[in-house]
C-alpha cells in the first residue's frame, strides 16, 4: 500500500462543462489523517470536484491521484475496488428508501461481502451506535428528520471502514443542535477510526472548528489554502470577503445587466 | 422548417441509438443480475401482480364487448356459432397483446420510471455508484426483466378472461349454443396464433420495459423531470406498441 | 421476514396464473391436445390427388363420428401425390382393410375433413397400413368450371352429355365413388 501522505493528490487539472471551464490548472494535495475542508462561493464546483475525486466524472487533462491509484488509468472494475475504500455523505443522505435504517447501513456488507448475518447485524449495530441511532434501526427512512437521514448515511459510509470519507454540503438545512453532532462525529469518527476526511461546505464558521486545512476555491482555482487561522487573517479581497461574508467584493452582488436607469426609462416610453 | 424536420430525425435518430445501446447494457447486465432472483421477483410483483385487478377487468370487460359486437355482426351472416372462434382469434393474436401492453405501460411502466427517476433525483443511484455497487445490475435489470417476464403472463391472462367473457354474453345472454362456441374455437384456432400472441406480448414486453427504464434512469433529477419521464414514458409506448404490432402481424402472415 | 414471504407467495401465484391462462389457452382452444394427454393410436397413411386447404389436426371420422386426425401432410415427388397419416385412437381398430378414404367439406365452406367408409374385407387395418382407396378434395373451381364446360357442351352435341361423368377427376374406382360418396349423403 502506498504511503504517501496526500491521498488526494490534483497536478494541474483541467474541466470544462459545455465549454464553459470549470477548473483551470487546479492543484490540491489532500494529507492523510487530517481533516480538510473545501470551501468557496456557490458555483465554483465544489460538488464536481468530488465527483472528479470518486471518479464520477473524468477530468479533460491533468492528473488525479487517489490512494496512489492514477484515476484515468483505471478500469470501471477497478474504480468500483477504489471506491470501497471510500464513504460518502450525500447532502441529503441519499438512502435508499425501501430499506429500513438497518438494512441501509447493511446493504454494503450484503452487497459486497460473503459475511455471516450475526457478524453483519453486530457491525451494523456498531456503526449506529457511533453515530447515535442503535435504536432507530428499524425505522423507514421517510420516518426519518433530515438530520437522522444524514447521521444514518455516514453510519452506511464508514460500516465498510474506509480510508478517505468525503462529507458534500454536511451542514446544509440542520438545525444548532443537528449540526453540533454532525461537526463532533466528523472530528471524532477522523481521529479514532484513523481516516482522512474532505468536507465540502460553505459554513465557516461551522467547519472552521474542526477542519485542520482549509481550500478555498473561486473562479476555478485555489486562491488560498492553509489552516483556519491563516485564512481568516488572509489579506486577499476574495478571502475576505468569504470569510467575513461580505456582499460584495470579488464576487458582484449584481448579477450583469444593462444600466438600472436606461432599463426603467425605455420601459415607460413604451407605446 | 425542412431544416426542423430534419433536425427533429437526427434527434430521433439518436435517442434510438441510445435506447438501443442501454438494451444492450441491460442485456449483458442480465446473467449477473439473475444471481439476485429474489431481486427479479420481487419486481416481477411489482409490474405483474399488482396488475392483475386491472388487467382481469380490462379482459372482461373487452371480451364482453367482443361478444356483443361479434354477435351482431356475426348473426347478419347467420354465423353466430363462430362467435368462439372470432373472439378467441380476436384476443389471442390482437387485443391480448396490444391492451395489455397499453395497460401495462400506463400502470407498470409509470411506476417504473418514476420509481428510477426518484432514485436519479435524491441521489439513490450516485450513492449507489459511490458504494461501488452497480445500480444497472441492482436496481434496473430486475426492474427489466421483471417487465418482460410479467407481461406474456399477463396477456395470457387477459385473453383468457376475455374469451370468457364473450362467452358470457355470447351463450349466457344471446343464446349461442355453448358447444359451438368452443368447438368451432378449437377447430379453427391454431398453436401458431397462440404463437404469435406469446411472441407479441414477449416483444411488447421488452419494449414497454425498455422504454421505462431508460425514461427513469436518465431522467432529469428535479420533480418536473420525473414527471416529465412518466409521461414520456406511456406515450412513447404507447406509439412503438401499435407500430410494432402491425410490424409482427406482417411478419406471420 | 414476512414481508418477503408474502411476496413470495404473491410472486408465485401470478406466474402459476399465469402459466395455466398459458396452458388453458394452448389446450383448451386448439385443436391441439399436448401429445402425453391423448389416448393410445395407430397411424395409417393415404395418397390423395388433390388435399384442397385439409390441415394438420382435421378430423378424421367415419359415419360422421370422430375416430381421428390428421397428424401429418407430406409430398410424394415420385407420383406427386399427398401423403396423409391419419392418428386413429386405439379404440377404432376394425376397420376393414378395403376401406376407402374421402376428402369431404364440413358445412358449405368449412374446413375439410377426411371421411371413411367401411368396405366388405373381413382382415382389418393396423398401424402403418395404407388406405388404398382415395377420393380427392371437392374443389369448387373446378367443379364450377366442368358445370360450365358441360354446359356448353351438351348444348352442342346432346349425346356426348353422357360422356361427362366420365370427364370427372381420375381416381382408382372413380365411377363407383361419387355414386357411394352420395348414398353416404
Amino acid at each position: 500500500m502506498n504511503q504517501s501522505s496526500a491521498i488526494v493528490d490534483i497536478q494541474n487539472l483541467d474541466y470544462s462543462v459545455s465549454n464553459r471551464p470549470v477548473f483551470v490548472g487546479l492543484d490540491i494535495r489532500i494529507q492523510r489523517g487530517l481533516i480538510t475542508a473545501v470551501m468557496g462561493p456557490s458555483g465554483t464546483g465544489k460538488t464536481t470536484l468530488l465527483r472528479l475525486i470518486t471518479g464520477q466524472v473524468m477530468a479533460d487533462s491533468g492528473s488525479i491521484e487517489v490512494a496512489g491509484e492514477n484515476l484515468r488509468a483505471l478500469s470501471r472494475a477497478n474504480l468500483y475496488v477504489l471506491r470501497r475504500r471510500m464513504g460518502m455523505l450525500f447532502q441529503n443522505g441519499a438512502l435508499l428508501t425501501d430499506l429500513s435504517v438497518f438494512e441501509n447501513v447493511a446493504f454494503p456488507l450484503r452487497e459486497h461481502t460473503d459475511l455471516p448475518e450475526r457478524l453483519i447485524r453486530q457491525l451494523v449495530l456498531t456503526k449506529l451506535q457511533a453515530v447515535g441511532l442503535r435504536g432507530a434501526a428499524e425505522l423507514m427512512p421517510a420516518e426519518l428528520s433530515g438530520g437522522m437521514a444524514r447521521r444514518v448515511a455516514l453510519a452506511r459510509a464508514i460500516v465498510m471502514d474506509p480510508e478517505l470519507l468525503i462529507y458534500d454540503e454536511p451542514f446544509v438545512g440542520l438545525d444548532p443542535i443537528s449540526l453540533g453532532v454532525i461537526l463532533r462525529l466528523i472530528r471524532r469518527l477522523n481521529d479514532t477510526l484513523g481516516i482522512t476526511s474532505i468536507v465540502v461546505s460553505h459554513d465557516v464558521k461551522e467547519i472552521s472548528a474542526v477542519a485542520d486545512q482549509v481550500f478555498l476555491l473561486s473562479g476555478g482555482k485555489v486562491v488560498a489554502h492553509g489552516t483556519p487561522p491563516e485564512l481568516k487573517f488572509d489579506t486577499s479581497e476574495t478571502v475576505k470577503q468569504f470569510v467575513g461574508g461580505l456582499a460584495d467584493g470579488p464576487v458582484q452582488f449584481h448579477f450583469p445587466a444593462p444600466d438600472y436607469f436606461g432599463e426603467l426609462l425605455s420601459r415607460s416610453e413604451d407605446p | 422548417m425542412l431544416r426542423e424536420l430534419w433536425d427533429s430525425l437526427n434527434d430521433a435518430l439518436e435517442a434510438l441509438g441510445a435506447v438501443i445501446q442501454f438494451l444492450l447494457r441491460l442485456i449483458v447486465n442480465t446473467p449477473r443480475a439473475l444471481m439476485r432472483f429474489d431481486l427479479i421477483s420481487q419486481q416481477i410483483f411489482n409490474s405483474g401482480a399488482l396488475s392483475l385487478v386491472i388487467i382481469m377487468l380490462s379482459g372482461l370487460f373487452v371480451g364482453m364487448v367482443l361478444g356483443v359486437q361479434g354477435y351482431e355482426l356475426l348473426q347478419r351472416f347467420g354465423s353466430e356459432e363462430a362467435l368462439g372462434e372470432a373472439a378467441a382469434i380476436g384476443l389471442v393474436k390482437e387485443l391480448g397483446p396490444v391492451v395489455t401492453a397499453l395497460l401495462f405501460a400506463g400502470r407498470a411502466g409509470t411506476a417504473l420510471a418514476s420509481e428510477l427517476g426518484l432514485m436519479r433525483a435524491t441521489d439513490q443511484i450516485s450513492a449507489m455508484e459511490m458504494m461501488a455497487v452497480d445500480p444497472i445490475q441492482r436496481v434496473v435489470v430486475p426492474r427489466f426483466l421483471g417487465g418482460v417476464i410479467a407481461m406474456p403472463l399477463l396477456a395470457a391472462i387477459f385473453s383468457v378472461i376475455g374469451i370468457y367473457g364473450a362467452q358470457l354474453v355470447g351463450v349466457q345472454f344471446m343464446g349461442v349454443d355453448a358447444g359451438s362456441f368452443w368447438s368451432q374455437m378449437r377447430a379453427s384456432v391454431a398453436l401458431s396464433d397462440i404463437n404469435e400472441g406469446i411472441v407479441k406480448s414477449l416483444i411488447f414486453g421488452v419494449a414497454c420495459s425498455l422504454i421505462a427504464v431508460y425514461q427513469g434512469y436518465y431522467a432529469t433529477p428535479t420533480a418536473e423531470g420525473v414527471g416529465r419521464a412518466t409521461t414520456y414514458t406511456v406515450v412513447t409506448s404507447a406509439v412503438v406498441i401499435l407500430f410494432l404490432d402491425y410490424l409482427i402481424t406482417a411478419a406471420f402472415l | 421476514m414476512g414481508k418477503s414471504r408474502t411476496l413470495n407467495l404473491g410472486t408465485g401465484a401470478f406466474v402459476l396464473l399465469g402459466f395455466a391462462a398459458l396452458f388453458f389457452l394452448t389446450t383448451q382452444t386448439t385443436s391441439r391436445g399436448l401429445p402425453f394427454m391423448s389416448p393410445p393410436h395407430y397411424d395409417l397413411t393415404a395418397k390423395f390427388d388433390n388435399i384442397g386447404d385439409l390441415k394438420v389436426g382435421s378430423p378424421v371420422s367415419m359415419s360422421g363420428v370422430e375416430i381421428g386426425r390428421v397428424s401429418k401432410i407430406d409430398f410424394d415427388e415420385a407420383d406427386f401425390k399427398a401423403v396423409v397419416v391419419l392418428r386413429i385412437n386405439a379404440r377404432y381398430s376394425q376397420i376393414p382393410t378395403d376401406s376407402d378414404a374421402s376428402i369431404y367439406t364440413q358445412g358449405l365452406l368449412g374446413g375439410k375433413f377426411i371421411g371413411l367408409t367401411a368396405g366388405g374385407a373381413d382382415t382389418y387395418l393396423k398401424d402403418k397400413d395404407q388406405i388404398d382407396f382415395t377420393q380427392s378434395a371437392f374443389v369448387l373451381e373446378s367443379l364450377i368450371g366442368q358445370v360450365l364446360a358441360n354446359f356448353t357442351k351438351s348444348k352442342a352435341e346432346a349425346p356426348a352429355a353422357e360422356a361427362a361423368p366420365a370427364a370427372a377427376p381420375a381416381d382408382s374406382k372413380a365411377a363407383a365413388k361419387p355414386k357411394a360418396a352420395e348414398k353416404a349423403k
